[in-house]
């Protein structure tokens, strides 16, 4: 009996604790969760500034050339720009 | 109070079911509702069940501590001479306790990872969270519902004394080998979870790497400490002279650790070329199922192991769930194609990613022969009826050419750049590295035996390759650093690692690595060996050492119930004496047979004689042969003579109180005539009547593969260390106005 008693009131503090934000008047999170669309855009940035920081060790390091380097480099800062420009774009249309 | 807090216990026990089984539910009402309270409320769920399982492991260390024999885990695999250490540590050697452990390890990373994302993945985690505690439910579930795995089972009647903790298990290494290896299998569920939950919301983009690849870099640490640690018991515990036998439960933690590390390599492709997308989702599922394969393995008991500890009540479970796991991210995978379509192709060969994409080939190619080696006796009965099994020549006849190659594209890989490397610069950079390798093996050639072991010798020279090339790495990144700032070599190759760990914490994983294999390498093909019976005062050489054996030792624990034959034996090298050593050999009472041959055909351990350096290692390992005909007749008729002495033709009857006095009293007599016939034994192996068979290896290099195995471990913990967000920060604020630049030019 005691042990049934026992496993009630756990499972009542259980019930307590995570029905918090479902009880009436609980406190919207939603505006301070990230966007999807937001985030994709933050990991791809993210991705994109790792990518030309290692072309720029590679060719530090000499596993490109100047030229290459530079065609890289070029080409990657092109598309950083691009998704910069998609953040911007997607916090105006918020 | 036991009793208040075993059914406190088990209430918490069951609470974290009923949390977890509530949290799948919100967490799949949540996603397809996008309903984010329910999301939160998911979350919270696993929170509490993380809290309350450390209530009910923490309750059963306490009682442990206690020696509380009214738990039957408790009496089941502890008593009251058990170490504290051991007493603290047998939790996980029991099937109840293994799975509390794999329930607490998941709630505990469950609940830092739904923290760290709790204001990210609005459409990934809701899924993720029911994944998470969907898991949580079958372990908890696992334990109530399937017979003898609940840890609070009670013990009636309470016995006066514990069984003790299984001897295989009394060693600091088995101390915390399980839990590194469990909780690097629990770790690959977070990633897992994350890429089902990116499936079902259709949101593959490396957003969900980014997020859990820390948690898959810590599940690949955990699992090596794991696997190393492992190794080092079998090596001075088990008593065959070897780290790695290819048993079953072995292969079940490589396995995940395989395709684990390629997924590891994969998923960078991912990040920054936005390529092999099914293959990373599909990694990481093969790699969680492997893990639970593991745990099933050492569960079920279907395939035999030295280390499989468990009975075959939870294994059919377990195999459902693993059925589960393959058969629906199968289906998502295949439902989500068009989703996972690579935005790139590889440009040229003689690039990294293509050399990582080579590299997971091998792995993967690694884990496909494990597994076939591993399930080959059960595949053979299915077929043909006989269970044949496959031995370690069969492994190194595959994994060895496989092995060999890995080194040499690890070597290749840092070499090179992302996209494309041009021909000149390629020949450049592979100059140095191609010239070291071929300098070692004109010297391995010219002064040593290696050209009589090839595989060996190619396995040195590809090593010789890799490391020049990680060597040259450093030495560039740190020369590119100094130019930029000037400063002393050692700063700036700190300063270089610092600034692009994740780069160079895997250089210093692959120098581990590389150490290892070396090692691995140098050890089996390389190693002296012999197997000799000796008498007191007898010698024996193997490679450039003589052993004597001086004089035999024995040794009774009453308490622990132990009997321990042992040696003083002396190893010389060129008439110098190098070592005295103490190789023994334990042999614990078996409380069900209850003979004195018993006490010998039980759980017996090694403890082995080493004397060794980097360098290499001479090992010995000792057992008393009892079958020799006197001692095996000395033991035959003692048994035969305590039961037709002490047993009566009729036995009490033990449900009478009479009846109960006199079993004890038989139990008792026996016991004093078995002692008296062990200490006979014991006298006769002290006067060097029992002859011993000692294993005697000489290993060369063999202590390189835990020193390779620790800085592949410290490589890891750079890679996963944290970027401070302030640095962060700054670098990308640094980037953005350049880029700003650029575009008002554009």
């Amino acid at each position: 009996m005691e042990a049934v008693l026992l496993t009630l009131f756990v499972i009542a503090l259980v019930a307590l604790f995570v029905s918090v934000p479902l009880r009436p008047g609980a406190k919207s999170r939603e505006k301070r969760i990230e966007d999807p669309e937001r985030a994709e855009l933050e990991a791809r940035k993210e991705a994109k500034y790792r990518q030309i920081r290692d072309a720029e060790l590679d060719r530090e390091q000499g596993k490109l050339s100047k030229g290459d380097w530079a065609q890289a480099d070029a080409e990657l800062r092109r598309e950083a720009i691009e998704i910069l420009r998609a953040i911007d774009a997607l916090e105006e249309r918020r | 109070m036991s009793n208040f807090s075993i059914d406190f216990g088990l209430a918490c026990l069951i609470g974290a079911l009923v949390a977890f089984a509530f949290g799948a539910g919100a967490g799949i009402y949540g996603g397809v509702k996008a309903d984010r309270r329910w999301v939160d409320s998911a979350r919270r769920a696993v929170y509490a069940a993380a809290a309350l399982l450390i209530v009910c492991v923490v309750t059963l260390e306490a009682a442990f501590l206690r020696s509380d024999f009214s738990l039957a885990l408790v009496a089941d695999h502890s008593s009251t001479t058990t170490p504290t250490l051991y007493k603290m540590t047998a939790l996980w050697g029991s099937q109840g306790g293994s799975l509390l452990l794999w329930a607490f390890v998941l709630s505990i990373a469950s609940s830092g990872v739904l923290f760290a994302t709790r204001h990210k993945h609005r459409e990934v985690v809701p899924w993720a969270t029911a994944v998470l505690c969907g898991l949580g439910l079958f372990f908890c579930g696992l334990m109530l519902l399937a017979g003898g795995a609940n840890p609070f089972e009670r013990m009636s009647p309470v016995p006066a004394e514990g069984l003790g903790l299984n001897p295989l298990l009394r060693h600091p290494a088995m101390a915390i080998h399980p839990p590194m290896l469990y909780s690097g299998y629990v770790l690959f569920s977070i990633p897992f979870a994350f890429a089902i939950g990116a499936l079902i919301a259709r949101r593959l983009d490396a957003s969900w790497i980014r997020s859990t690849r820390r948690f898959a870099l810590l599940a690949w640490i955990f699992l090596s400490v794991g696997i190393l640690l492992g190794a080092g018991w079998s090596y001075v515990e088990l008593g065959w002279g070897g780290y790695w036998g290819w048993d079953p439960v072995e292969n079940a933690s490589l396995m995940p650790w395989l395709v684990g590390t390629a997924f590891l390599h994969s998923i960078m492709v991912q990040e920054r070329r936005g390529m092999l997308k099914v293959w990373n989702v599909s990694l990481i599922c093969a790699t969680f199922a492997l893990a639970l394969l593991g745990t099933f393995l050492v569960r079920s008991g279907i395939l035999q192991s030295i280390h499989a500890f468990g009975e075959s009540t939870v294994g059919t479970p377990l195999l459902v769930l693993i059925a589960v796991v393959l058969g629906g991210s199968t289906a998502l995978i295949v439902s989500r194609l068009s989703y996972l379509r690579a935005e790139r192709r590889v440009e040229s060969m003689a690039s990294r990613e293509a050399v990582f994409l080579v590299n997971n080939v091998l792995l993967v190619g690694l884990a496909v022969i494990v597994f076939w080696g591993t399930f080959f006796p059960l595949i053979s009965e299915a077929i043909t009826g006989e269970r044949s099994t496959l031995a370690g020549p069969w492994f190194d006849r595959y994994v060895t050419p496989l092995a060999i190659l890995l080194v040499l594209f690890t070597g290749i890989g840092p070499l090179l750049a992302w996209r494309k490397i041009s021909a000149g610069r390629a020949l450049r950079l592979f100059g140095p590295p191609t010239a070291f390798a071929g300098v070692v093996l004109v010297a391995l050639l010219l002064f040593t035996e290696s050209a009589s072991e090839p595989g060996a010798l190619v396995m040195f020279t590809c090593a010789a390759f890799a490391f020049a090339g990680l060597v040259g790495e450093f030495v560039r990144g740190a020369s590119a650093q100094r130019a930029l700032t000037g400063g002393a070599w050692p700063v700036s190759l700190g300063r270089v690692v610092v600034r692009n760990r994740r780069r160079y914490g895997g250089y210093i994983v692959h120098t581990g690595i590389i150490l290892a294999f070396v090692s691995i390498a140098a050890s089996s093909s390389f190693q002296d060996s012999d197997d000799v019976r000796m008498l007191p005062g007898d010698s024996t050489n193997v490679g450039d050492y003589e052993l004597t054996y001086v004089q035999p030792t024995a040794f009774r624990d009453l308490e622990e119930q132990r009997l321990t034959f042992g040696s003083i034996v002396e190893v010389r090298r060129d008439g110098e004496l190098v070592e005295t050593l103490t190789p023994s050999r334990n042999y614990y009472s078996s409380s069900s047979a209850g003979t004195v041959r018993s006490f010998f055909e039980g759980e017996a351990t090694s403890e082995v004689g080493r004397s060794g350096g980097a360098g290499e290692d001479f090992w010995t390992a000792m057992r008393p042969d009892l079958t020799e005909p006197a001692i095996d007749e000395l033991i035959t008729t003692s048994d035969r003579e305590i039961d037709r002495l002490l047993i009566p033709e009729e036995l009490p009857d033990p449900s009478t109180p009479g009846g109960q006095a006199e079993m004890r009293q038989i139990a008792e007599a026996r016991s004093v005539a078995q002692g008296q016939i062990i200490t006979e034994l014991q006298e006769r192996f002290e006067d060097g009547q029992i002859p011993v068979d000692f294993r005697i290896n000489v290993n060369p290099l063999v202590i390189w593969i835990w020193i390779g195995g620790a800085i592949a471990v410290i490589g890891g913990l750079i890679a996963a260390w944290p970027t401070p967000p302030a640095r962060r920060r700054r670098v990308s604020d640094v980037y953005a106005a350049r880029l700003a630049k650029d575009l008002n030019r554009a």
